[in-house]
C-alpha cells in the first residue's frame, strides 16, 4: 500500500459537479433481491454478436446452466440465474432507449435455486499455478462482461491486454454519475473480494503498476479498500477528487498516470488496461467461487422508492419487482431511469429485465431530474448564445457549440472534421447550458446518422461488386456459349474435311472397286425412286377416285347450306 | 540577334517541354474515366434504373460527360444530390416531389413463397443476384443483399413478389433529431414596448 498523500495526480479538462446524492442509497447494506417468479434474459446482454440459445420451451433448467451461448469471438454466454422451467423464447421489450423488442429466454422459476448435477465450476483456489489461457477461458465461460456500462466481453478485453506490455492496470471505483453507489457499496462490503480478484488479473497480464482510483466522496470505501491490500505493496488505493466525469476510463487514466489516450486508440495500445470494480469481482466468483455472471449489485434509488437501497440482482429481473423490493413507489415517480441521470436513458414502463449493464435503476421525480439534465425541461429551449459554457466543461476537449451549429445545419462532415466521434456523451455541455440546449442528443443523432451513412456505402459498395459480378458472368457466359459454339462448328468443319479427304484418298486408290460400288448403290437409289413415284402415282389416283365420291356430298351439304341460309 | 537568341531558346524550351508532356500523356494515361469513378461511387448502387439509365454505371457515365442531370436518382435523394453537386462543382437541383416521399423508407422485397411457381423470371431481372432458386422450385430473396430497386416485380407473373420496410432492430435504430421547442423573440427588447405602451 503507497501513501495516498505522495501519489502524484493530473487533471482533465473540463467537467463539472452535479448534485451527487449518494447518500440516499448507502444507508443500508446490499441486499439479496430475491428470486422473482419469472426471468426474463435477453439473448443480448453485451456489446457484439447475440447468443444463441440452447434451451427449447419446456425444458427444466439447473442454476448456472448455460441458456445461450456465444457464437462468435465478441459475444457472451447467457446462464440461467437460478433453477426453473422455460415459458417461452420470444421477443420482448428490452431496456433499451429505443423500447424495441428483442430475442429473449424466460424462465418460470421453482424457488429451489437448485445447481443441479452440473453444479458450479471446479474452483481455481491456487489461480498462481494455473495457466493463464485457462482462467481466460473459464472467464469467457463465465459470460462475464464488462459491468461498468460498456459490457464489453472481458475475456475479449484481457486478451487483448495479454497480446500488449501493460504498464497501468486501473481498476475503476470512482463511480462519478450521481445517484449510483452500487460499486461503493461492493468495495465497502466485498473489498477482500475485490483485491482476490485484482490478483488474478495481476496474474494473467502483469502489470507494472497496479491503480484502484476512488472518489474522495466515498471514504468508507477508500479505507476498506486500503484495509484489504495491506499486505500488497504493488496494488495502490488511490483517492481522486471528486469531479464527473472522472469514472470514463480516459479521464480516469489521465487523473492517475497522465496519460493521453489518442484520439481513435484503445486504451490497451497505450499500456493501459482499465477494468471496473464489479467486473473484477464476477473474475473472482468465477475462478475462486466457480459462479458465472448470473447477478450483479445494482443501484436502487430516487425520490420514487419508499427505501433507496443496493441489491444483488439476479439477471433477468424486472425493474418492477426491484422497486417492489425496495419498498414500492413513492407518489413523485414519475421516470424510470436505467443508469444514472447524466448518461442513463429514460425507460417506457418497469416490465423490462435487469440485464447485466443495468448499474442503476433510477425511479424519480421530473423536477429531480431537471438539476442534472436539461432534457427534462418543460421550458422552450433558448437560442444558443455562444458563452463557450460547454466548451469549458468538456472533458475531451471539444468544441461543443460548433458541432451544435454544424449538427442542426445538418452538416455532418463538418461535426467529423470536429471530432464528434470522440464525443463520451457525458452531459458535461448540456449541464452547464444556460440556455438548456440538450446538445447530447444532437450529438447522439449525429453519431447515428454518420453510422448509418457508413453502413449504406458499405452496402452499396457490395451492391456494386455483386452488380459488375453479374455482368461479367453474363459475359463470360456469353463467351463461353460463342466459344463453345465455334469449336462444335470447327469440329464438324474438320469432320467434313477429314471425310472428304478419305473419299478423295479412296477414290484415288482403288477406282474399280469404288466406281462398282458406287454405281450399285447409284442403281440401287434409282430403283427406290422409281418404287416410290410408283406409289405415289398409285396413291394420288385412289384419292381422286374417293374425292370424286366425296364431291357430290360435299355439293350436297353446300346447297342445303344456302337452303338454310335463305 | 538578341531577339534570335530569345526566340531559338524559347523555342527550344517549348519543344523540350512539349516532348516531355507528349511523353507523359501517353507513359502516365489513366484508363476509364476517373471522374465516372467518383461519381459511381457516390450512387447508391440500387442498379434500379429510375435514372432511365441502365444502372448506376451507366448513368454515372453520363453525368461525367455532362449528358444527364444530377437531380435523377430517387434512391440516393437529397443526400445523393448534394454530394454530387459538391463533387462536380454545379448548382444543386430539386428533385421530384415524389421522389422525395419515396427515398424516405428503405425498403426490400420478399417473395410469398406459397404463391411462387419457380419460373426464375425474378432471378434474371435481379441486378446483385439476391434472389436464390432453381426452376420449378421455390424462390426466396436475401434480405441482405437487396436493393429494393423493385426491378424483380414486373416480371413476376403471379404477382408474389412485395415490398416491406426494413425492420427496425437494436443495431438500426437511430436517436432521432431533437426537435427543441423555440420561442420567437422580438428584435426590439420587451422592456422598450413596455415603455412606449406607458
Amino acid at each position: 500500500m503507497s501513501e495516498n498523500t505522495a501519489y502524484k495526480l493530473w487533471e482533465f479538462h473540463g467537467g463539472v459537479h452535479p448534485p451527487f446524492h449518494k447518500d440516499e442509497s448507502t444507508q443500508l447494506p446490499i441486499k439479496s433481491a430475491g428470486i422473482p417468479k419469472q426471468i426474463i434474459l435477453p439473448i443480448q446482454q453485451h456489446i457484439g454478436s447475440p447468443a444463441e440459445p440452447l434451451v427449447a420451451v419446456g425444458d427444466k433448467v439447473d442454476k448456472g446452466q448455460l441458456v445461450a451461448k456465444a457464437n462468435a469471438y465478441i459475444s457472451a454466454n447467457v446462464h440461467a440465474p437460478t433453477s426453473g422451467k422455460i415459458s417461452a423464447i420470444e421477443e420482448l421489450v428490452l431496456p433499451h432507449p429505443s423500447g424495441l423488442k428483442g430475442l429473449s429466454i424466460v424462465i418460470d422459476t421453482d424457488g429451489k435455486d437448485d445447481w443441479g448435477n452440473s453444479g458450479k465450476y471446479p474452483s481455481y483456489e491456487n489461480f498462481k499455478d494455473v495457466e493463464p489461457e485457462l482462467l481466460l477461458k473459464r472467464i469467457q465461460e463465465a459470460g462475464i462482461v464488462g459491468l461498468g456500462g460498456a459490457v464489453f466481453p472481458t475475456s475479449v478485453k484481457i486478451e487483448g491486454a495479454e497480446k500488449n506490455n501493460i504498464d497501468n492496470f486501473i481498476i475503476n471505483g470512482a463511480e462519478c454519475e450521481p445517484y449510483i453507489t452500487c460499486d461503493d457499496m461492493l468495495m465497502r462490503e466485498r473489498s477482500a473480494e475485490i483485491i482476490y480478484g485484482i490478483r488474478i488479473i495481476q496474474h494473467m497480464i502483469n502489470p507494472t503498476k497496479c491503480l484502484i482510483g476512488i472518489e474522495d466522496n466515498k471514504p468508507n470505501a477508500i479505507q476498506a479498500m486500503q484495509q484489504a491490500c495491506k499486505n500488497d505493496p504493488d496494488i495502490n488505493v488511490i483517492s481522486i477528487p471528486t469531479i464527473y466525469p472522472s469514472g470514463d476510463i480516459k479521464q480516469l487514466t489521465k487523473i492517475l498516470t497522465g496519460i493521453e489516450i489518442p484520439s481513435g486508440t484503445r486504451s490497451v495500445n497505450s499500456g493501459v488496461l482499465g477494468q471496473n470494480v464489479g467486473t473484477v469481482y464476477s473474475i473472482y466468483q468465477a475462478i475462486i467461487e466457480g459462479i458465472p455472471a448470473l447477478s450483479r449489485i445494482t443501484t436502487v434509488t430516487g425520490n420514487g422508492v419508499q427505501h433507496p437501497q443496493n441489491f444483488e440482482v439476479l439477471n433477468g429481473t424486472s425493474f418492477s419487482f426491484l422497486a417492489q423490493q425496495a419498498g414500492g413507489y413513492t407518489k413523485m415517480a414519475d421516470h424510470l431511469i436505467m443508469g444514472g441521470p447524466m448518461m442513463g436513458f429514460t425507460l417506457a414502463d418497469d416490465k423490462p429485465p435487469i440485464t447485466k449493464a443495468t448499474n442503476c435503476a433510477l425511479f424519480t421525480s421530473t423536477t429531480a431530474l431537471r438539476e442534472s439534465n436539461s432534457e427534462f425541461y418543460n421550458q422552450p429551449t433558448l437560442p444558443c448564445i455562444r458563452c463557450g459554457k460547454c466548451m469549458d466543461a468538456c472533458p475531451v476537449n471539444l468544441l461543443p457549440q460548433q458541432l451544435y451549429w454544424h449538427i442542426r445545419a445538418k452538416d455532418l462532415e463538418k461535426a467529423q472534421q470536429h471530432n464528434l466521434k470522440d464525443c463520451i456523451e457525458c452531459g458535461c455541455c448540456s449541464y452547464v447550458c444556460p440556455s438548456h440546449i440538450p446538445l447530447v442528443d444532437y450529438y447522439r443523432f449525429a453519431k447515428d446518422e454518420l453510422h448509418e451513412q457508413k453502413t449504406t456505402q458499405e452496402k452499396a459498395d457490395i451492391s456494386r461488386e455483386r452488380h459488375e459480378f453479374l455482368l461479367y458472368r453474363k459475359e463470360r457466359d456469353k463467351r463461353e456459349r460463342d466459344e463453345k459454339r465455334a469449336a462444335h462448328k470447327a469440329q464438324l468443319q474438320a469432320k467434313k474435311a477429314a471425310m472428304a479427304k478419305k473419299k478423295a484418298v479412296n477414290n484415288e486408290s482403288d477406282d474399280a472397286t469404288e466406281s462398282t460400288t458406287d454405281t450399285a448403290k447409284a442403281d440401287a437409289i434409282k430403283a427406290a425412286v422409281a418404287r416410290a413415284k410408283e406409289k405415289k402415282t398409285a396413291r394420288e389416283a385412289q384419292s381422286k377416285e374417293r374425292q370424286d365420291e366425296q364431291q357430290p356430298d360435299a355439293k350436297k351439304r353446300k346447297k342445303k347450306g344456302t337452303n338454310d341460309e335463305v | 540577334m538578341t531577339i534570335l537568341t530569345a526566340v531559338l531558346i524559347l523555342v527550344g524550351l517549348s519543344t523540350v517541354f512539349g516532348l516531355i508532356l507528349g511523353y507523359a500523356s501517353v507513359r502516365f494515361k489513366v484508363d476509364g474515366d476517373p471522374l465516372a469513378d467518383k461519381v459511381d461511387s457516390l450512387l447508391p448502387q440500387t442498379q434500379c434504373g429510375q435514372c432511365t439509365f441502365p444502372g448506376c454505371r451507366p448513368y454515372a457515365e453520363a453525368i461525367a460527360k455532362g449528358e444527364a442531370p444530377i437531380n435523377q436518382c430517387p434512391p440516393g435523394g437529397e443526400t445523393t444530390m448534394l454530394a454530387l453537386a459538391d463533387l462536380l462543382d454545379v448548382e444543386p437541383l430539386a428533385l421530384d416531389e415524389e421522389d422525395i416521399k419515396e427515398s424516405d423508407m428503405p425498403e426490400v422485397a420478399i417473395i410469398v413463397e406459397e404463391d411462387c411457381i419457380g419460373c426464375t423470371l425474378c432471378i434474371q431481372a435481379c441486378p446483385v443476384d439476391a434472389i436464390v432458386g432453381a426452376a420449378k422450385m421455390m424462390h426466396t430473396v436475401i434480405e441482405s443483399e437487396c436493393t429494393g430497386c423493385e426491378l424483380c416485380l414486373p416480371p413476376c407473373p403471379v404477382d408474389c413478389i412485395i415490398m416491406q420496410p426494413v425492420k427496425t432492430t437494436i443495431d438500426n435504430w437511430k436517436w432521432k433529431k431533437p426537435i427543441p421547442i423555440e420561442r420567437t423573440y422580438p428584435v426590439i427588447p420587451m422592456i422598450l414596448i413596455e415603455n412606449e405602451q406607458k
